[in-house]
Parts: structure tokens; sequence; C-alpha cells
């Protein structure tokens, strides 16, 4: 062999493997996991407590927009809840595969007329989204929801798989968890659930509701509903809770399906306390908000009260 | 019009042909833009399934099995009747897998044996060419007993399940895993360019969300096999397998149109053989079968003599250097008798098998809207297009769960997704009737009239939360969509393990109410096998695979 070809080879030999070695070396972890999740907190969406304004409004009229607008202009005005050019993500219960006459859907009337209003005082975008039960594609379109935030002005976003992210939720129960990025990449976020009766929980109305912002394995909370509803509740603090109460849902919940479970009420009201929200539009259900285990957590946790007549209560019925 | 132009129209066509046959698998699927009538019903705009009714051999084989020809099927005709003036000018022509065996056949190959005089030889007719009939033998002679087994290889069906059930979810999650791939590297352009490009085709040709399907391995190993075997014989598939073709090659055995050869013109250049796609002797001095050709006119297109021509009521006579062409097929009497039998007993032995009834697989949970299984199995075609269209994944393939005699017939498996009460998607697209088409309110059921059930739940205590753990749960009662709920609640008082006492909703399922949806199961917190499942016992096809002596109670919903 001559030296030249000796070289030749026995130095390709060694560049070889040092790239080997040295990849080698280079991915080499002693970490048993190089799993992290990705972390960041959210900071609340609420608007600072007016003493000159009540908390709770409660306004009763067949004109469902009307009475909207009613409990709305009663509580400060859109313009109290959303400045101009702010980015506003509108939070409705689109769970289930139901016409809006089937009440286990928010009324797609009052989510757009919401959506109007935001746009009126100068948002500069309006999202609507949820993370539904049921396929998002039909809830979407059979809840009659998106047809009716789109003709009104919004951006309509069907959860999709790459808009999760992992976020400390910060609860007692609830950690790490996937948020759909709409909910808290957001300026304002305004909770529009619709009054449900659910066997687990008694009622699924505004704390409830927030569990359509995580996605993961959300069924496993069921083993300790009241804390995961507080912990949400806390985390998500919306703008401003919109409770569809035009129709509510008292039996079979939280998806109904017969319209015999239903029952008419033309109520709509506006909080900026959930709790206050919750207590009294669960007496539609039948219940005070003494007797539901989540509402009562929640006060105690210090999120709002259950004494929503003493917290600034007005009710308008037309 | 020259020869050369009507090539180019043929090409044209293979294309086109190719082209709406994958658009409309790409279709069929629960688009986000669907409207809703004013009654809440749920609609497919276009006939998403036309392609596969336009399939004589599976007009012939359904029309043979359940003594019907279902809805569109009627449009089979279009193909057979021009067929039998023509030959096979589907196959040249339309069939989507011809044109793509067509394309992977003429890619260069840089073996020997696909070259010159080796692959001259390989395009004289070979006797391999007659199994596609004894194939096609045997499926009509189980059609005849009732049995539908031409969807394991019907190039329609099988493409577009092929397409549906493989092709599509694995370029689905490849697209999504080079985007991941890319997003992790960290580095600009890495991101947003892959980013960009996912935006623009994932609308076009990725579904909502990521399809999985049961038993893609066997569909993906013989859709491989069909098209890697072009490789070794230009469309092996074509010539040697497909029943299709050869029931077209029987239909076009008193064609009027044909090749004709001028042997005085000829100068055995051999030209003709290379570039023949149905290896039917297109050359002087051999016998050309009108059975095995697909007028794909490349011969007279390459034909420097102009010695070829296709025209109508060519000359048949032949010489003794050109012998006549034959218009029988090549089967022998014995065999065609021999697989006809085969196919006659295939059903009874099947039948005699345990999968069948004697203990079929109670996981066996059929769309909603089957017929009972023997007129399913005379009706499914597996063209996975109820699987494609099923807006929750909830239909699948078969692999073994209903026996050999339904591989790849479609089965429901709750854990990946459930029946929404109130779509009725499945039965819009069977062409073949197999599942039928039910309005909402006649899957739902209204006051007087039942739902249509595909099975019923039941509980595993050993593993349900509040059974077995004495935790609260109650997501299967949330999630049951009759009202009144099916599922159903208890409030019991238990013993804990020390001494203490808790109360807990414990679920039950009512049998009289419960439709087999399984959304229960679907949304069963507990992970992996599910503390609630879904048997077909007590679904509306069947008579005898029932519990109740009655169903009394109707579910209603919408």
């Amino acid at each position: 062999m001559k030296r030249r070809d000796f070289l030749k080879r026995t130095g390709s030999a060694i560049t070889l493997a040092a790239i080997t070695g040295g990849t080698g070396f280079l991915f080499h972890n002693l970490e048993t996991s190089t799993y992290q999740a990705a972390v960041s907190k959210s900071r609340g969406f609420e608007v600072p407590h007016d003493t000159a304004l009540p908390k709770v409004v409660l306004a009763r009229n067949e004109d469902h927009i009307a009475a909207l607008n009613q409990s709305l202009d009663a509580i400060g005005g859109i313009k109290r809840f959303v400045k101009p050019g702010e980015r506003v993500t509108i939070k409705p219960n689109i769970g289930w595969d139901r016409t809006p006459q089937q009440a286990a859907n928010t009324n797609p009337v009052l989510v757009a007329e919401m959506v109007r209003r935001c746009l009126s005082a100068g948002a500069s975008e309006v999202i609507v989204s949820d993370i539904t039960c049921n396929d998002p594609r039909r809830t979407f379109l059979r809840s009659g929801i998106r047809e009716a935030a789109e003709n009104a002005g919004a951006r309509v976003l069907l959860p999709s798989e790459d808009d999760y992210i992992n976020i400390d939720i910060g609860g007692k129960l609830l950690t790490s968890w996937p948020v759909l990025k709409h909910f808290v990449e957001t300026d304002r976020l305004i909770n529009m659930p619709i009054v449900k009766q659910h066997s687990l929980s008694t009622c699924t109305i505004s704390m409830k509701n927030l569990y359509g912002i995580i996605g993961g394995q959300r069924h496993r909370l069921h083993q300790d509903i009241d804390q995961s509803i507080v912990d949400l509740a806390a985390f998500a603090r919306p703008t401003l809770t919109v409770v569809d109460a035009t129709r509510v849902l008292l039996r079979n919940g939280p998806q109904g399906g017969s319209l015999s479970d239903v029952a008419e009420e033309h109520t709509v009201i506006c909080a900026t306390d959930q709790v206050a929200a919750d207590s009294r539009a669960v007496e539609f259900l039948g219940y005070t908000g003494e007797l539901v285990s989540h509402i009562m957590l929640a006060q105690t946790t210090g999120l709002g009260t259950i004494d929503y007549r003493n917290a600034g209560y007005k009710e308008i019925v037309s | 019009m020259t020869v050369q132009t009507v090539r180019n129209l043929r090409r044209i066509s293979q294309v086109l042909f190719f082209l709406i046959f994958f658009w409309l698998i790409l279709r069929t699927n629960f688009d986000v833009s669907l409207g809703m009538s004013e009654s809440g019903e749920i609609i497919l705009p276009y006939p998403v399934s036309i392609a596969l009714e336009f399939d004589p051999l599976t007009a012939l084989a359904t029309l043979l099995a359940n003594g019907t020809l279902y809805k569109g099927l009627l449009w089979s005709l279009v193909i057979v009747i021009p067929t039998i003036f023509l030959g096979r000018f589907f196959c040249g022509w339309i069939c989507p897998l011809g044109t793509l065996n067509h394309w992977i056949s003429e890619i260069p190959s840089e073996r020997l044996r696909r070259k010159g005089r080796h692959k001259i030889e390989s395009n004289r007719y070979k006797r391999y060419q007659r199994l596609k009939y004894y194939i096609l033998f045997v499926f009509l002679g189980t059609a005849v007993t009732g049995g539908l087994q031409t969807g394991l290889l019907d190039p329609l069906p099988l493409l577009a399940r092929s397409l549906g059930a493989v092709v599509l979810p694995g370029m689905h999650t490849a697209a999504m895993g080079i985007v991941q791939a890319a997003k992790s590297t960290g580095f600009g352009p890495f991101i947003t360019i892959p980013q960009a490009i996912y935006d623009i085709i994932a609308p076009i040709f990725l579904p909502f969300r990521q399809m999985h399907f049961n038993a893609i391995g066997s569909i993906g190993i013989l859709f491989v096999l069909i098209l890697v075997f072009n490789r070794v014989f230009t469309r092996f598939w074509c010539r040697g397998i497909c029943p299709l073709g050869a029931l077209l090659g029987l239909f076009s055995r008193f064609a009027i149109f044909g090749l004709q050869k001028d042997e005085s013109t000829c100068d055995h250049c051999n030209l003709c053989l290379l570039h023949c796609q149905g290896a039917d002797n297109p050359d002087i001095g051999s016998r050309w079968r009108q059975a095995e050709c697909h007028l794909c006119l490349n011969c007279q297109a390459v034909c420097p003599n102009n010695s070829l021509s296709f025209t109508f009521f060519p000359n048949r006579d032949g010489t003794k250097a050109n012998p006549a062409p034959v218009d029988k097929i090549d089967v022998s009497r014995r065999k065609t008798v021999g697989s006809i039998a085969a196919g006659l007993v295939m059903l009874p032995v099947l039948r005699s098998g345990v999968s069948f009834e004697a203990n079929a697989n109670p996981k066996l949970v059929r769309p909603p809207g089957s017929t009972p299984e023997s007129d399913f199995l005379a009706r499914c075609i597996r063209c996975g297009q109820c699987m494609r269209v099923c807006p929750n994944n909830a239909l699948h393939p078969t692999f073994m769960e209903s026996g050999l005699e339904g591989i790849w017939t479609p089965i429901m498996i709750a854990r990946i997704g459930y029946c929404e009460p109130t779509c009725t998607l499945c039965g819009q697209v069977c062409p073949t009737g197999a599942i039928l088409q039910l309005t909402t309110a006649e899957k739902t059921g209204g006051d007087d009239t039942p739902p249509n059930r595909i099975g019923t739940a039941f509980i595993d205590r050993g593993r349900c939360l509040p059974w077995a753990m004495d935790r609260p749960c109650i997501v299967c009662e949330e999630w049951c969509p009759t009202s009144p709920k099916a599922v159903y609640l208890k409030e019991e008082t238990v013993t804990g393990r020390n001494g203490e006492q808790i109360t807990l909703q414990r679920p039950y399922v009512d049998p009289n109410l419960c439709t087999g949806c399984g959304a229960c199961e679907f949304a069963c917190p507990v992970a992996g096998q599910a503390a609630v499942y879904v048997n077909s016992v007590g679904e509306s096809r069947s008579r005898e695979n029932q519990i109740l002596l009655e169903r009394k109670g109707v579910s209603k919903h919408a």
C-alpha cells in the first residue's frame, strides 16, 4: 500500500469515527426526559370595580336583543369593557350538536349582538370560539352560532390542534394544562354561558362554561368538579359575564334534546362578578347559590359573592 | 383527427378522470363550509360516491347478491353499453387505478429486463392474464349465493378505500409531522416556509382533523403491492388480476371496433409491442386479443409504417403470417366451471365458521341504517366512503372483526369516535344501500317511532370510577344524547375503605332508551379500556341480536 493511500484511508476512517462519536456525545443527555411544559400565566381580563354600578344586572324582555342591551347598558355599557383597538374573545357555550331551540348552546342571537356591540366599541377584532364536546364542525353549524357571529363581523375559530398552549392554571387542582390560545392571547374575554342543569355540578352556568377553554383529558376533572371549576374561574377571570337565560335547560342537561326539557325565560344577565351571576341564574333551575357546592367554594375562595342582592343588583323587567 | 391527437385525448381523459376521482374522495368529508336546512338536516351538496356508481362490476355483483340495482348503480350502463361495442375503453381511458398503474409502469426502469427485447417479450400475451377471469368467476359464483367479495379487488372501491383510509390520512400525519419538525428547529425560515406551504395545502387536501383508521396495514400492503408490480410487468394488475377488467373483457366479446393489421407494410420493428399496455398482441404474426386491449392506441400511434389502425368492423381475415384475431376469452371450460364452483361454495364455507352468526363478534357495531347482516354483506363493497365521511372518525374498516367474509367492511369503534345522533352522512354516501339513507327524524326517533339503534351500552362496574373506585364522575350520563337519558344515575351511599360514608351517583343504562351511539364509551375518562362500552346487541336491524323481550320507551331528540 502506498503511503498516500494509507493516509487517505486511515484519515477517512478517523473522520467517520470522529463524526460518529461526536454525534453521540453531542446528543448525549443524562436527564431522564427532555420534556418541558411551556408555562406562562394568564393575567386575567377584569375591569376595575366601579362602586356606582351594579355587579349584576338582570333584564327580562321577550325581545332578546333588547334584554341584552338593557342589562349591558345598566352595568356600564360596552365602552366600559371594550376599548378601541382591543382584541375581544367571546366564549359562548357551543358544546353540543343541538339546535338553538333545544337550549344546549348559547342563543346565537345574543352572541351576534354581543359581537356587534364589541365592534361598535371599537374592538379591533372579535373572536368567537369554544372547545366543544361534539364535533366542532357540527356544533358550530347546528347551534347557529357560526353563521350568526360571522354575519355580525366576528372571526369564528373552530378549535384546531395547533392552537393549544400548555399553561400553568395555577390552581389547587389544575396546574399545567393545554388551553386554547384564543382565550389567553387576547385583551378581553367575554363569557357567554347558557343556564343548564348538570347532574354532577347541579348547574352549568358561567364558571362551569369555562371548561370550554381547556383541552386535554378534561373528563377526568369530574372527579373533583368543584375545585376544577373554581380553579378555572380563578384563572380565566373574564371581563364580563353575559348569562343567556332566554331559554333554560331544566332537565337532561347539559345536552337536553327534547323541547320539553326547555323553559322560556327571556332573560339576560350581565355581571362583573361570576359567582354572583351564577348565584342569581341558578334560581331558574330551582336552586339558590348556597345549595350548589362549586358556587359555595368559589365564594370561599374569594372569587365573588353568593349574596348578589347586596353586591349591587338591578333587575329590569319590560 | 390523427391518431396522435386521439392518443393525446386519451391522456387528457386519464388525467381528468383520475383528478375527478381523487377530488371526489377528497370531498367525501364533513366539510366546515356545509350548510344546514331549515329542519336542521345536514345534506352533502353533491354525490361524492358517484364515481363508484359507474362501476359495472359492483352493479352486476350486487345485483346477483341482493337482487336489486341500488339507486345510482344504473349509471354503470354508461360504461357497459359502449364497452359491448368498443371494447375495454374504460381500462385505458377512465379507470383511475389503471391510470395510476399506467403512469407507474411507464417510469423508465434501469433494469435490463424492462428494456428492449425483454420488454417486447414481456408485453406479449401471457397465460397468467387468464387469472383475472377466474378471479371474476369466483366472485360471481359467490355473489349468486348472496356473498359479495368483489370489493376486495374491484379497482374503484379498492382505490377509494386505499386513498381514503391510508394515503390521505398518511399525508395528513406526514404534513403535520414536517411542520412540527420544522418548528422544533427554531430557525426562522425553517418554520415559516413549511408552515406557509401547510396553510396552502391543508384546506384542499387535509380534513378538519386527522383521521385514524383501523386495519390500514392490510389495505396499504395490498395497494403498495399493486403499484410495485407495475415495475415487474407493465400493468400487471390490469392484465392479470383485475376482475373489473375481466368483466369488461367478457363484454367486449362482440365488439365492432378493433385493431386492423396490414402485414404488407409491416417491417417487424416491434415498436407496437414495446408500448403495448394490455399485452394483447398488436404485432403482425400473432393473434390480436380484443378482450385484453385497453384501447390506449399506443400501437397505432408508434407504428412507423401505418400498418396498424383501429377501426370499426376491422378486417378479421387471418393469413399464415398474421393469424386472425381471437374473440374468445382465453379460459378453459373446465377451469371456468371449477372457479364458479369454488365461488359457489365459498360463502357456505365462510358462514359455517363462527364469525357470521354462531359467535358473531359482540363489538361488531355497524353504521346506523345498516341492513341486516346477511343483506349488508351482500351489498357492502368496502369502498370506505362511510368511514371517510364520518365526522367523528367513528367508522373503521374491520380486519377480522367480522371474519374473513367481512374484511374491510365498516365497524364503529366508539373509543375513537361515536355516532352523532343527528348525523346521517354515512347513509348518504353509501353507493350500494348497505347503509340506508335515513332522515334525521328516522335516526333519532320521534314521539311514536323508535330511534335507529346500533347497539346497547354496558357499564363495566369493575372499572367505573363511582362503582369501583368510590369517586364521582357521571361523564357518561353527561354525554348521553337521548332525552330522557339512557344513562341515568342513582345516588348511593357506600362505605369506603376506612369505614367512611361516601355518597355517589352511580351510572346505570336503560336498555329501552339506549341507541348504542357510543358517546359514553368515547367520553369515559377511564383511559385505556373504557368503563362503559357498546355492543351490537339491541341493534334495530336484527331480530335475533336482542336482549329484551320487548323494547318499550322511545327516545326523543331533535
